[in-house]
Formats: C-alpha cells, sequence, structure tokens
C-alpha cells in the first residue's frame, strides 16, 4: 500500500485523528500529511468527514427506510436528472444507481413513520420519470460504514505470556 | 499427604512465571485498560474459521499421522519455502506441534542430557529456562542490551560458550523486546557456530511481523546453518490463531526423528481441526497477513513516538507487537512502576524482569490492541509520569 492509501484507511477507521497523530503512523511528516489530503480533497476522493451516528440510540423514535424506484430514463440525460432532484431532499441519506430489478436505491431518514409515508407518496412517487416505489423499513442495524453495532468484547485475559 | 515430599523436587523449584504473578494483581482491579496481553486483538480470519466449521460438519475428528496431516506438512514446506527460503522435506523433516512451545519443549528434550548447557538470550519468553530445567539441562543466560538493541552479539555468544554447551536458543523477533536480527547479524552469529556441534533452536513465532525494509530472515537460511538448526514457527501470532493451538517444527530428518518419539508419546497429535483450518491459513490468508502487520506497524510508531514523547526511552522495535521503554529514570523498580500504574490509573503493562533479571528497569508494552484504546492508555500514563514528576 502506497502512503497515501493508508492514510485513507486510517480516516476510514478513524477521520478524527490529528495530523500529528497520523503522520507518527505513517512514518512521514505532518505537513506531508497535510498535503495529502488537501489533494485528496481537491481531488475529490474524500469530499467530506462525518460521524457514524447509532441512530437508534441517538434518537429511538426515528425511521429509517430503504427504497427501490423504478424509473423511465431521460433520454439526454439517462438517470442523472431524477437522481439528482431525489439527491436534494435532505431527508435522503443516499441514492445509488443499481444493476437489477430496479434502477434507483434511496435511503431516507425521517422522524416517524409518517414523514417516510409522506415523502414517498407526496414527493417522490409524483416525480416525472418515477415509474413505481417500493419502500422497505430498517428494522435494525448492525454494521455502517465499517462500523459494528454489534459489541465485540474483548476475551482476551487481562495479561498473558 | 505430605506433598512437599511427595512431588517432584525439579517441579517444586521451578518458579511460577513473573506474568502470571502480575495477572494476579491486575485482576484484583477494575476498570482495568490493559496493554498487556502477548496475543493479537485481531479476530481469526473468516476463511479459517469457516474451514473449521465445515470440517466439524464433515465429522473430521479422528487423529491424524503423528506428524501431523500430510496436507498441512506440505503446506508447511512450501511457507517455509517461499517465506525463508529454505526447502524442509515434509515427510521427514516436519512435525505439527501443540502450539509453539510444545515444539521448543521436543526441542529441548531432542536435545539434552544431563548437565547440558543451553544458552538463553534474555530478556526472553518465559518458557526456556524452565523447559530447560525440566529436561535437567542447566539454562545459561546471556544477558542482551539496550544499546545493542537487545540483540545477541557474537562477543556475547563466544563468552558463554563451553564445552558442555549443547544448544543456542535464538528468539527473534524477539517476545518482550520487540528486537529483530537481521541478515547481517545472524552472519555474524552463524560464523561463531560453524564448525560446532551446537545446534540453534530458533523460535521465528513472530516471523511475520517484521517491520522495516527487510522481511524476516532465519538463520538456517545461511550457508552451513539448516543442518545444525532446529525452526520453530506457528499460526498463533501470524494468523491471529492463539487458541487453536497450532505450531511447526522443521529440522533435519535425524532430529526430527527423535522429536517425534517425544510428541507421539506425549501428544500422539496437534487438535485435527485446527490442523485442517490451518492448511487454508496457509494457502488463502496472505492478504490477512499482510494488513494484520499493517495495522501493528501503524501501531507501533504511534506508541514508541507516544512513550519518547513523555520521556521514557524506547529504542524502535522491528518485530512483534511490544515495546520495551525504560523506566529507570523514575527511580522506580520495575515492579513498582507497574503496580502503582495500576493502582492510580488502572494502566496494566508487564514488569520487565518478568523476563529475565536484566529485564529490571524496563516494562514490557503491548500494542495488540484497537488506536483508541491505545490512545487512552497512553494518555494515563502520561498523567501517571506526571505525577510522579518525571
Amino acid at each position: 500500500m502506497t502512503k497515501k492509501e493508508q492514510l485513507v484507511e486510517l480516516l476510514r477507521q478513524d477521520a478524527r485523528l490529528s495530523n500529528e497523530k497520523l503522520a507518527v503512523m505513517l512514518g512521514v511528516t505532518e505537513a506531508e500529511v497535510a498535503s495529502m489530503i488537501d489533494e485528496l480533497e481537491a481531488a475529490g476522493m474524500i469530499i467530506g468527514y462525518t460521524a457514524i451516528i447509532n441512530e437508534e440510540e441517538f434518537d429511538k423514535n426515528s425511521v429509517s427506510a430503504f427504497i427501490e424506484v423504478r424509473v423511465s430514463p431521460e433520454v439526454k440525460c439517462g438517470y442523472d436528472d431524477v437522481a439528482a432532484v431525489i439527491a436534494q431532499y435532505k431527508e435522503v441519506n443516499s441514492v445509488y444507481l443499481m444493476s437489477g430489478g430496479y434502477d434507483l436505491a434511496v435511503t431516507i431518514k425521517g422522524t416517524n413513520l409518517r414523514d417516510i409515508a409522506f415523502f414517498v407518496s407526496d414527493k417522490l412517487a409524483p416525480l416525472s420519470g418515477v415509474l413505481s416505489t417500493t419502500t422497505h423499513f430498517i428494522l435494525h442495524r448492525y454494521k455502517e460504514k465499517d462500523k459494528m453495532f454489534i459489541k465485540d468484547s474483548d476475551e482476551r485475559s487481562l495479561v498473558s505470556p | 499427604m505430605d506433598y512437599e515430599n511427595i512431588l517432584s523436587k525439579k517441579v517444586q523449584s521451578l518458579q511460577f512465571s513473573g506474568i502470571r504473578k502480575f495477572f494476579d494483581i491486575a485482576t484484583s482491579y477494575d476498570d482495568v485498560i490493559s496493554l498487556s496481553v502477548g496475543e493479537p486483538d485481531f479476530k481469526t480470519p473468516w476463511e479459517i474459521r469457516k474451514e473449521a466449521i465445515r470440517v466439524l460438519e464433515k465429522g473430521k475428528t479422528t487423529y491424524t499421522a503423528n506428524s501431523g496431516l500430510a496436507a498441512l506438512r506440505e503446506a508447511v514446506s512450501d511457507y517455509l519455502n517461499s517465506t525463508v527460503g529454505v526447502r524442509y522435506d515434509p515427510l521427514h523433516e516436519v512435525i505439527v506441534t501443540v502450539g509453539g512451545s510444545e515444539a521448543i519443549d521436543l526441542a529441548v528434550r531432542a536435545v539434552v542430557d544431563n548437565g547440558d548447557e543451553v544458552l538463553i538470550p534474555q530478556p526472553s519468553f518465559v518458557c526456556y529456562s524452565p523447559i530447560v530445567s525440566l529436561a535437567s539441562g542447566t539454562p545459561v543466560i546471556i544477558e542482551t542490551k539496550a544499546e545493542d538493541n537487545f540483540k545477541l552479539t557474537p562477543e556475547a555468544l563466544k563468552a558463554h560458550i563451553t564445552p558442555k554447551t549443547k544448544a543456542l536458543v535464538l528468539p527473534y523477533p524477539n517476545n518482550p523486546t520487540g528486537a529483530v536480527m537481521r541478515k547481517d547479524d545472524l552472519e555474524k552469529i552463524a560464523r561463531v557456530l560453524k564448525g560446532t556441534d551446537i545446534l540453534v533452536i530458533t523460535d521465528e513465532i513472530y516471523s511475520e511481523l517484521t517491520y522495516g525494509d527487510a522481511p524476516h530472515c532465519s538463520i538456517a537460511s545461511l550457508d552451513g546453518m539448516r543442518e545444525r538448526t532446529i525452526l520453530i514457527n506457528g499460526f498463533s501470532k501470524a494468523f491471529s490463531m492463539t487458541g487453536w493451538r497450532l505450531g511447526i517444527v522443521a529440522a533435519p530428518a535425524p532430529i526430527i526423528s527423535q522429536m517425534l518419539k517425544i510428541h507421539q508419546y506425549a501428544i500422539m497429535c496437534s487438535p485435527t481441526v485446527s490442523q485442517y483450518a490451518a492448511v487454508t491459513a496457509l494457502t488463502s490468508c496472505k492478504k490477512d497477513v499482510e494488513y494484520m502487520r499493517n495495522e501493528y506497524n501503524m501501531r507501533r510508531r504511534l506508541i514508541v513516538n507516544g512513550f519518547n514523547e513523555m520521556g521514557l526511552d524506547c529504542f524502535e522495535p522491528q518485530g512483534a507487537f511490544y515495546i520495551f521503554p525504560s523506566i529507570k529514570k523514575t527511580g522506580l523498580s520495575s515492579k513498582e512502576f507497574c503496580e502503582r500504574l495500576i493502582e492510580a490509573h488502572r494502566v496494566a503493562v508487564v514488569p520487565g524482569d518478568a523476563f529475565g533479571d536484566c529485564g529490571e528497569g524496563y516494562i514490557r508494552v503491548s500494542y495488540a490492541y484497537s488506536l483508541s484504546h491505545i490512545n487512552t492508555a497512553l494518555e494515563r500514563i502520561k498523567l501517571f509520569l506526571k505525577e510522579l514528576g518525571v
């Protein structure tokens, strides 16, 4: 792995590591870390830093759903226009173009069930180009962004040879 | 019953390891953050676990050949050839053992007669000296020094050789110091040994955890050394398989055939499920090993830097997953340091003298922990040193 790949791997694990610590771990200078990060950001390879929230703990009432969307592609710009419109809603967390039985996969978070129902019936379904939607509610989270929600205990003894 | 009179004097004279004693102290506190384990924090790679489940489902639960599954011995032979460049005949020159520990025991018992001397560099893993004593041999300790980066020097080796010297234990990459012997270091040792009848028992259990540009070098690969070397390795550290209890030993056939007798009577064969899983480890887990080595390497840099910043001198270890900083400037003994650290800030590290008298003045700190765990422990140790006025 190159230093840059190692840096990305470390940020993936913990984006809050200071440049100072990253530099030590990678065996490079702090300035080199800063410039690698600048490059990654400028090139659009790192597009942001965010916390992974356990929504079930943070807001027990919140509801998330995964929506399959079938779309009729526009002649000029394929799926991009519809996807861009869907993506601009702030309750939408992610939008992907998919292979297989449907076209767009949309994840969404609402404060309650009605929020999501309203989003689908009033915002998503009427969009021109949207043919049909299928909404799946998320019941429980196990892993997100490489992080496990399942607590993994350290079973090693406190001291060993 | 008068057990003291009945039980073996030889065994009674053995001490429990210093690690064990410290374990008892550490477990008497709650909320301890430990930096004192000698095993990886990674789970065994899933491919390996899956293979074990598969063979259990298929009911492969019988004994294997004494020396181990043929497929595993072949994989071991290929692995040693590709990693250290030494070819061993899987039929006559390899035994699959119950951990590296059994391999050490077999090697010593196959080599040592009454009063024979075995050279043991220290600080080192706790088992060598007791195993030599149990085999009625005499352990001869060679102290290695921080100024030599805890390497065995040819001068120190020569100074301890007598007509009774049977073997040299070569424990590198080293637990607890993290020292490694590079090719040029080993060549100097080889020059001293060639032309003698002294065997080398090289414990390379941490070989995959060697950092820096050059990969691990085995003394067995040096010119003229294969015939006088017993090479020990295993699955615990490289593949995160401590609980599977699986080691390997490779040596010339005349040595292996003697060791096999002991193994056959004492052990029969190593655990069968573990052996099948180990084939998968050797044939399809190269990427996992690389990933783990890379992770350890980054933690190593972080923790060495952390200790040096605190003002505790720490030579840069090139292997294993330990650092061995000096705590001499605190004016405390290793034991006092560790006991006070755990009492005041609930951080467990192991006193250096658990690994030999010359480990006094040092502590063993393991970095087989997550980054956040290491960072929290470092903060606490920093606070402790501040309170000590260091």
